[in-house]
């Protein structure tokens, strides 16, 4: 994991799918890294579920990490925060679990509404082996119910970025109550942190087009963890949630293959693969989706008027970059230079990688000065990259947007397309409106 | 361990990169996990630096931890040097590396490096923090850089005064400022001015824009100013015990800091101050804080946390300056807490050492201040609390990077810090007015508007007619009150006499101070005891 070579033991798709059209080449490679670790993902998931705690049992570094991340100090007392180690807990692990224990009784002493307690690893804990897990059930015996202590690992060494989401779901996942048979042909569920109002808004979409109940993973309350079982079907909002689908799986869940729900076309698919797996009735899904279409294409033709044309090198950062590329090169018509990708992941990425036009270059993980050699020989007109490149290469002259806002911003169906579309092309207008002279 | 939400200081290895960023020509090798990079944006989105930090990171996965990570630092090293062809390389490792023992400085000592000196840093992160970490590597930096000049033991040390017999002016090195230091680009430029008005030269400022070469002729100056204690405290004391040179340690923030700072400097180097030029038509400070319309500073009660150094210069602005009342003073800077509890204990108050933000915020609403002066964290808490506040101290945020020239130090400095103070307060005292107002009949339909008669007027005639009354019954809070405790006659009378813009709050004091004390009745007695019991 977190690795350039990341081969899922386990199919994920249970049909036997065609193999994606592959891309020309891919460039592979193994160096310095220009990410953040999953310990980053907190950012949003705290915000998510406003009923649970994310402990990181780590270092200052890690502290630091995640308030410079964020970018913020706005919190009276955040829903996050790092268990920093010191040179006694290094001496003795015991010492360590003992240590542990008393911090977490303080905190949820200070913090009544706590209902889940996330222990996050970090690159320490990981190294000195603190076993979290061994802890996590140690505290839950202990809290006897009233709070649900679970663990996972938002480690560089182990995690890149949006991948701490996917061990944070992970962690959920044994959990979830199993679903009643019988309501399962009527439930959907969809993986993948979303926007509190595009979430409602695609529940909406999806009970118009036949789908009464729609549930989500994460959920908004950290205690109403949504059902699963054999034959439940699973829509991924999200590209990085490789292992999250797996254990799901595992579970008997079936995961729909489906681009996902960046631009219009990514999103009708998205939606009409659903749609499919569910059996409804064509005519009622497209009589919903035809109007989002039409719109949707409205809202992108300004922006594409500005993209379409220009050309696009991604830098590997959140995962989200291959379904970015096909939305930027398919909708906004950009010409793609490079398409970097932290860890290439063929089975979750099957149906974006066949909508990419054909010999797109593609590269995973990171020599990050090999890279910006290729960058700077190939001088695109836009680069999307992590906030540690942005200003150098804005520097050099080169336009950029930086991708954390993107893990951020609502951007998800057909009716953000024109907005995600919009993140990309204000680089552009920005640069032509400013003048010296 | 320790619970901890935010932090003031980043790990130690963030301070070496302070160090490395200041600087040209040097580079930094660190063993360090994927994610250790976000500290790059510390330098491109915060100081908007238009280049990447000189940092190669070796970024070890779980998978590397098996086999031979010591082959990736040296690889990560060679590389490093092939491209970046530095003159100067700093190796060391973060909180994880640290943990796995390659011991990145060793390997480096072993390779052949070109002849380039090389630094190796060990920077304990469980125990230390940011500024320690950049105070011990520009010690290492300039102790490796310099170890081929030492001087040999028991050689006569260099006199400062030697300028004069060499034909040439006084020299003087300018120690301390870096990226991510308090407007240290600014203060560098108030200062080296300053020092040249009296004829000083400034010959090495470091580590911010210095190349090694330049740390090689820090021994060619006369004097060593330490601009910044918290980051170049120790390589100063090791500059004065190993060369000889002496070192001014007054950092001149403040009237009177900069004008102890210029006699100390001139003392030493044996030259002459001109008492007029200490004069104080140097800064507008002294003017404006005597001029009338300071009178309401008089007495402000001001909460300080920061750093050390500006934690230190603020309180003696503060209490001497602008004839302030410091209720608080506290710092998270560990390492010169001794300075800051001195500092304190000169004002009659305990400092506050800590880095844990809520004991601070805590502290904060305890002291009851009219204005906070403390970091941007400082900022966001008297903003709960209600209390107008100036930021002096990092750590940074991209707002405390202006881009117009906003020195703390020096005569200019000075002038700064007398309007970024003093407009919070202001604004405070503005704010506080239209809370009072608010009773009045000018705001009955809201504010009125600065455009006069030729604005749209609201209902104000009939507005104005209730308004002359003199017992205005707009607040319902006070009518409330007045169930509890009537008013009597010449209460009222007494009431009616106190200048409208503070009647509301009188009302309301008095009122308050007649239940606590069980009164049934307001009288004009009653209201001169509470007016006694809420004066300061």
């Amino acid at each position: 994991m977190g690795g350039s070579t990341v081969t899922p033991a386990t199919p994920l798709a249970s049909s036997p799918e065609s193999p994606a059209a592959d891309p020309a080449s891919l460039i592979r490679e193994n160096g310095q890294r220009e990410v953040f670790c999953g310990l980053t993902s907190i950012v949003w998931l705290h915000r998510r579920m406003p009923d649970a705690f994310f402990l990181v049992v780590g270092s200052r570094t890690c502290a630091h990490l995640i308030q410079s991340a964020a970018g913020v100090m706005i919190f009276a007392e955040p829903r996050f925060g790092t268990a920093i180690l010191g040179e006694r807990d290094l001496a003795g692990l015991a010492d360590a679990n003992d240590e542990l224990d008393r911090l977490v009784a303080d905190l949820l002493e200070r913090r009544p509404e706590i209902r889940t307690l996330f222990l996050v690893g970090s690159c320490p804990s990981e190294v000195i082996k603190l076993d979290l897990a061994r802890a996590a059930e140690r505290l839950t015996a202990r809290l006897q119910g009233r709070v649900r202590v679970l663990n996972y690992s938002g480690s560089g060494i182990e995690t890149t970025f949006t991948q701490g989401e996917d061990q944070a779901l992970l962690a959920l996942t044994p959990l979830l109550p199993a679903s009643a048979p019988a309501e399962r042909a009527q439930e959907l569920l969809i993986v993948g942190t979303l926007a509190d109002a595009v979430e409602d808004r695609l529940v909406t979409l999806f009970e118009r087009m036949g789908i009464p109940v729609v549930h989500s993973l994460p959920p908004r309350r950290s205690t109403e963890l949504p059902p699963v079982g054999p034959g439940s079907r699973v829509l991924l909002a999200q590209p990085f949630l490789s292992d999250t689908a797996r254990a799901l799986q595992r579970r008997g869940a079936q995961l729909i293959q489906a681009p996902f729900p960046y631009g219009v076309e990514g999103s009708r698919l998205w939606m009409e693969a659903a749609a499919k797996a569910f059996e409804l009735d064509p005519e009622r899904v497209a009589t919903v989706l035809d109007p989002l279409v039409e719109r949707g294409r409205k809202a992108l033709e300004p922006h594409r008027q500005e993209l379409a044309g220009r050309r696009l090198f991604l830098m590997p950062d959140s995962q989200m970059e291959i379904p970015l590329a096909r939305f930027l090169s398919r909708e906004c018509g950009m010409e793609l230079v490079e398409v970097g990708t932290p860890y290439l992941d063929r089975q979750l990425m099957a149906a974006e990688l066949e909508l990419l036009p054909p010999g797109t270059q593609l590269s995973e993980g990171q020599d990050v000065e090999r890279q910006l050699e290729r960058l700077r020989a190939a001088q695109p007109d836009l680069v999307v990259c992590g906030l540690g490149l942005a200003n150098p290469l804005e520097a050099e002259g080169i336009a950029t947007k930086w991708s954390i806002e993107l893990v951020f911003s609502p951007i998800h169906g057909c009716d953000q397309a024109g907005d995600l579309a919009e993140l990309f092309a204000r680089s552009l207008r920005r640069r032509a409106r400013l003048h010296f002279n | 361990m320790e619970l901890t939400l935010w932090t003031y200081e980043g790990p130690p290895h963030v301070g070496a990169m302070r160090i490395a960023t200041s600087m040209e020509g040097v580079h930094y090798v660190l063993h360090a996990p994927q994610g250790d990079t976000y500290a790059d944006l510390l330098f491109t989105m915060i100081e908007r630096r238009g280049r990447r930090p000189p940092v190669t990171y070796t970024t070890f996965q779980a998978r590397d931890l098996g086999g031979d990570t010591a082959e990736l630092v040296k690889r990560s090293i060679a590389d490093a040097v092939s491209r970046f062809r530095p003159e100067a390389v700093l190796v060391g490792e973060s909180c994880t590396a640290e943990l796995i023992q390659d011991q990145p400085g060793a390997l480096a000592a072993g390779m052949d490096l070109g002849g380039i000196p090389m630094v190796s840093l060990e920077l304990p992160a469980y125990s230390k923090k940011e500024n320690w970490g950049a105070a011990e590597t520009f010690y290492q930096l300039v102790r490796g850089l310099l170890k081929d000049q030492l001087p040999p033991a028991g050689e006569a040390r260099p006199s400062p005064g030697r300028w004069r017999q060499e034909g040439r002016r006084p020299r003087v090195n300018l120690l301390g400022p870096s990226l991510l230091g308090f407007r240290c680009r600014d203060d560098v430029a108030e200062i080296t001015g300053l020092l040249e008005r009296h004829g000083i030269e400034v010959a090495v400022v470091a580590p911010l824009g210095a190349r090694p070469a330049d740390l090689q002729r820090i021994p060619q100056a006369d004097l060593n100013i330490c601009l910044y204690p918290e980051v170049a405290g120790p390589a100063c004391s090791w500059l004065q015990r190993s060369f000889g040179m002496p070192v001014v340690k007054t950092v001149p923030i403040g009237i009177g800091a900069t004008t102890e700072f210029l006699r100390e400097v001139h003392a030493v180097l044996e030259m002459e101050l001109a008492e007029e030029q200490l004069h104080e038509d140097q800064s507008r400070l002294p003017w404006y804080s005597r001029s009338v319309d300071s009178t309401y500073l008089t007495g402000k009660r001001v909460f300080i946390f920061a750093d050390a150094t500006h934690a230190i210069a603020a309180a003696r602005i503060a209490s001497r300056e602008l004839g302030f009342e410091v209720v608080g003073l506290g710092s998270y800077s560990r390492e010169q807490a001794r300075e800051v509890r001195a500092a304190a204990a000169e004002l009659g108050l305990e400092a506050l050492i800590t880095d844990d933000y809520l004991a601070v915020e805590k502290a904060m609403a305890e002291a009851a201040p009219e204005l906070v002066l403390g970091t941007q964290m400082e900022r966001h808490s008297a903003k709960r609390l209600g209390i107008p506040c100036a930021v002096i101290s990092s750590p940074l945020h991209v707002q405390d990077v202006p881009a117009r020239r906003s020195p703390q130090m020096g005569w200019e400095g000075a002038n700064v810090i007398f309007d970024s103070w003093v407009h919070p307060l202001m604004m405070g005292l503005e704010e506080h007015l239209i809370g009072m107002f608010r009773h009045d009949f000018e705001f009955v339909d809201g504010h009125r508007s600065h455009l006069g008669d030729s604005a749209p007027a609201p209902v104000s005639t009939e507005a104005s007619v209730t308004g002359a009354s003199p017992m205005p019954e707009a607040d319902p809070a006070a009518a409330i009150a007045v169930a509890v405790a009537a008013w009597t006659a010449d209460g009222e009378a007494e009431l009616a006499r106190i200048p409208f813009f503070v009647r509301g709050k009188v009302r309301r004091n008095t009122e308050l101070f007649a239940r606590e004390r069980g009164l049934a009745q307001i009288d004009a007695e009653a209201l001169y005891d509470a007016k006694a019991h809420f004066s300061r």
